[in-house]
């Protein structure tokens, strides 16, 4: 099975038409074209949908019908608007911020498990990978937010990255647990360990009861770590103007965004993958009716985790409209002085688990 | 799976970008382009270790260089007043003796590699999963070197805490 496993993706990476390493590049490009076609339809016009729903409004209604071709007009928009770059602000770093910043979102795909037979690369290292890249994204929000020379960017820059640094302790320790509970770091064997005919039974969420507390505490500090409500202070639009992007228009700021909705959808799929079993089915076999095996397989799995990331991507955007947001005091509270303990906590429980309970 | 050309090329790209970087930090003038030059340069130190199939390492230069030293250099790189005024001074000073180093140093290192003619490879060949041998052998061969680092991160925490504790006034009326 481990030879066949990401047949597809290998036979892929070997098409080299004419010596040029063509696939390796259709390869890398199959994630970024889900990244734009998720974020232009459920990313932008999904957000604004459920935000009026849970506000009681209709949200976008005039550009086709229930307003879907909305955010292909905004798209529009933004394509034929002036690229503007403050007089005032450092050229180089304005430009490059957001470049980097969406590399810094898009790299840990490189890792993740679409399906059985789709992973851009298999690696041993691939959770520790999808933990550690992150570090670009934040040298790049840095380098917008003091490029843009705006006070509110800079200020939203420091606390953005302040934010994110201190945040990885709590969610890299949480998914320690999970991978404590697979015996590996590498995406696709711990997604494989979480396969049967159990459907989700097997998932490590319902495996060990302490699962549930790296679980939540990996979620809670993953809002964090893609600055979403409520712990959106970096862009806290009743202090700092935008945050970061305060100076950004046109096709930088929709880069931003993009990069935005490309980790969101990161940290939801690291969170299924670990926890939900991934591209697995959570269907489970009744007895001959074999529900779980004729919903497993390479274009299934695709399936299952796409629904999965969307709707750990709802909860967030849910949670946004629902819950105030915190002081800077309160998250940095939050972070080293409850997630930290606890998760270290459910650390020390798992291990127990892991040795003793079989 | 990859032929040997592009591997080559890849590589070298790596090399390309580590060097241009590199030299990028010591000769910009101003701290901030020389801050984020570095990224590039960690980058490609990073890709490097891919090369010598030290994934692990690979990316622990990634998480400990780039987010940690790197952040924490930017921040206080932009934390510190009239940073964008200060000219950083990297003019060349003691032109002779640093010749005189640079020549010996070269010198020595050519002179290594002329007489020892070969790569010298490792005894022990590494087979599957590196990860788990740095887990295995950190938590069973090297254990007490392993506790003894810890003990001296864990003072430093300590320290560092200590260091940055607010201080509340003795008297209440200042």
């Amino acid at each position: 099975m481990g030879n066949s496993l990401n047949a597809w993706s290998e036979a892929l990476v070997g098409f080299t038409p004419m010596g040029l390493p063509l696939g390796l590049v259709i390869l890398a490009a199959i994630p970024l074209v889900f990244i734009a076609l998720y974020s232009l339809t459920y990313g932008v016009y999904g957000e604004r949908k459920i935000s009026a729903f849970m506000q009681d409004r209709l949200g976008p209604m005039e550009v086709g019908k229930w307003g879907i071709l909305q955010t292909i007009a905004d798209i529009l928009k933004l394509l034929q608007k002036e690229d503007i770059v403050p007089t005032s602000a450092d050229k180089f770093l304005f430009v490059i911020g957001p470049g980097v910043l969406f590399v810094g979102s898009f790299l840990a795909y490189a890792v993740l498990p679409f399906s059985s037979s789709f992973i851009g690369a298999s690696l041993n290292v691939g959770l520790f990978f999808a933990i550690g890249i992150v570090a670009i994204e934040v040298v790049g929000i840095l380098a917008a937010g003091w490029g843009s020379n705006n006070k509110w960017s800079l200020y939203g820059a420091v606390r953005s990255v302040a934010q994110i640094v201190s945040y990885e302790i709590p969610a890299a320790i949480a998914l320690l647990c999970g991978a404590m509970m697979a015996g590996t770091l590498d995406m696709q064997k711990i997604t494989m360990l979480q396969s049967g005919s159990y459907g989700f039974a097997h998932f490590f969420l319902f495996q060990s009861p302490i699962a549930w507390l790296p679980f939540l505490i990996y979620f809670i500090a993953s809002l964090a770590e893609v600055n979403r409500a409520p712990f959106d202070i970096p862009e806290a639009e009743s202090e700092l103007v935008a945050g970061y992007f305060t100076e950004y228009s046109g096709m930088k700021f929709a880069v931003i965004f993009l990069a935005e909705y490309g980790s969101m959808f990161m940290v939801s799929a690291i969170i299924s993958i670990v926890f939900l079993g991934g591209w697995n089915s959570p269907l489970p076999d009744i007895g001959s009716f074999a529900l779980n095996a004729w919903t497993n397989g390479p274009v299934w799995g695709v399936f299952w985790i796409i629904m999965k990331g969307f709707f750990f991507i709802f909860v967030q955007m849910w949670l946004r409209w629902t819950l105030p947001r915190l002081r800077v005091d309160q998250l940095m509270y939050l972070c080293w002085k409850v997630l930290t303990p606890f998760a270290f906590v459910s650390f020390v429980l798992t291990a127990i688990w892991v040795i003793y309970v079989p | 799976m990859m032929n040997s050309l592009t591997y080559t090329v890849i590589f070298y790209l790596f090399a390309a970008i580590t060097v241009f970087s590199a030299a990028f930090v010591v000769f910009s003038r101003n701290v901030i382009y020389s801050a984020f030059s570095l990224l590039f340069t960690f980058f490609g130190v990073a890709a490097l270790y891919v090369f010598l199939s030290a994934d692990f390492i690979a990316v622990t230069q990634v998480v400990v260089y780039v987010g940690g030293i790197l952040v924490l250099l930017l921040f206080g790189v932009m934390f510190t007043k009239g940073i964008m005024d200060t000219e950083v001074k990297s003019d060349v000073l003691h032109i002779i003796p640093g010749t005189l180093i640079l020549a010996g140093i070269i010198g020595a290192l050519l002179y290594t590699f002329y007489t020892t003619h070969t790569w010298k490879p490792s005894e022990t060949q590494l087979h599957g999963s590196l990860v788990e041998r740095i887990g295995f052998e950190t938590v069973s061969h090297y254990v007490l070197p392993f506790e003894m680092v810890s003990i001296l991160l864990l003072a430093a925490l300590i320290g560092a805490a200590f260091l940055a504790r607010f201080d509340k006034p003795d008297n209440k009326n200042s």
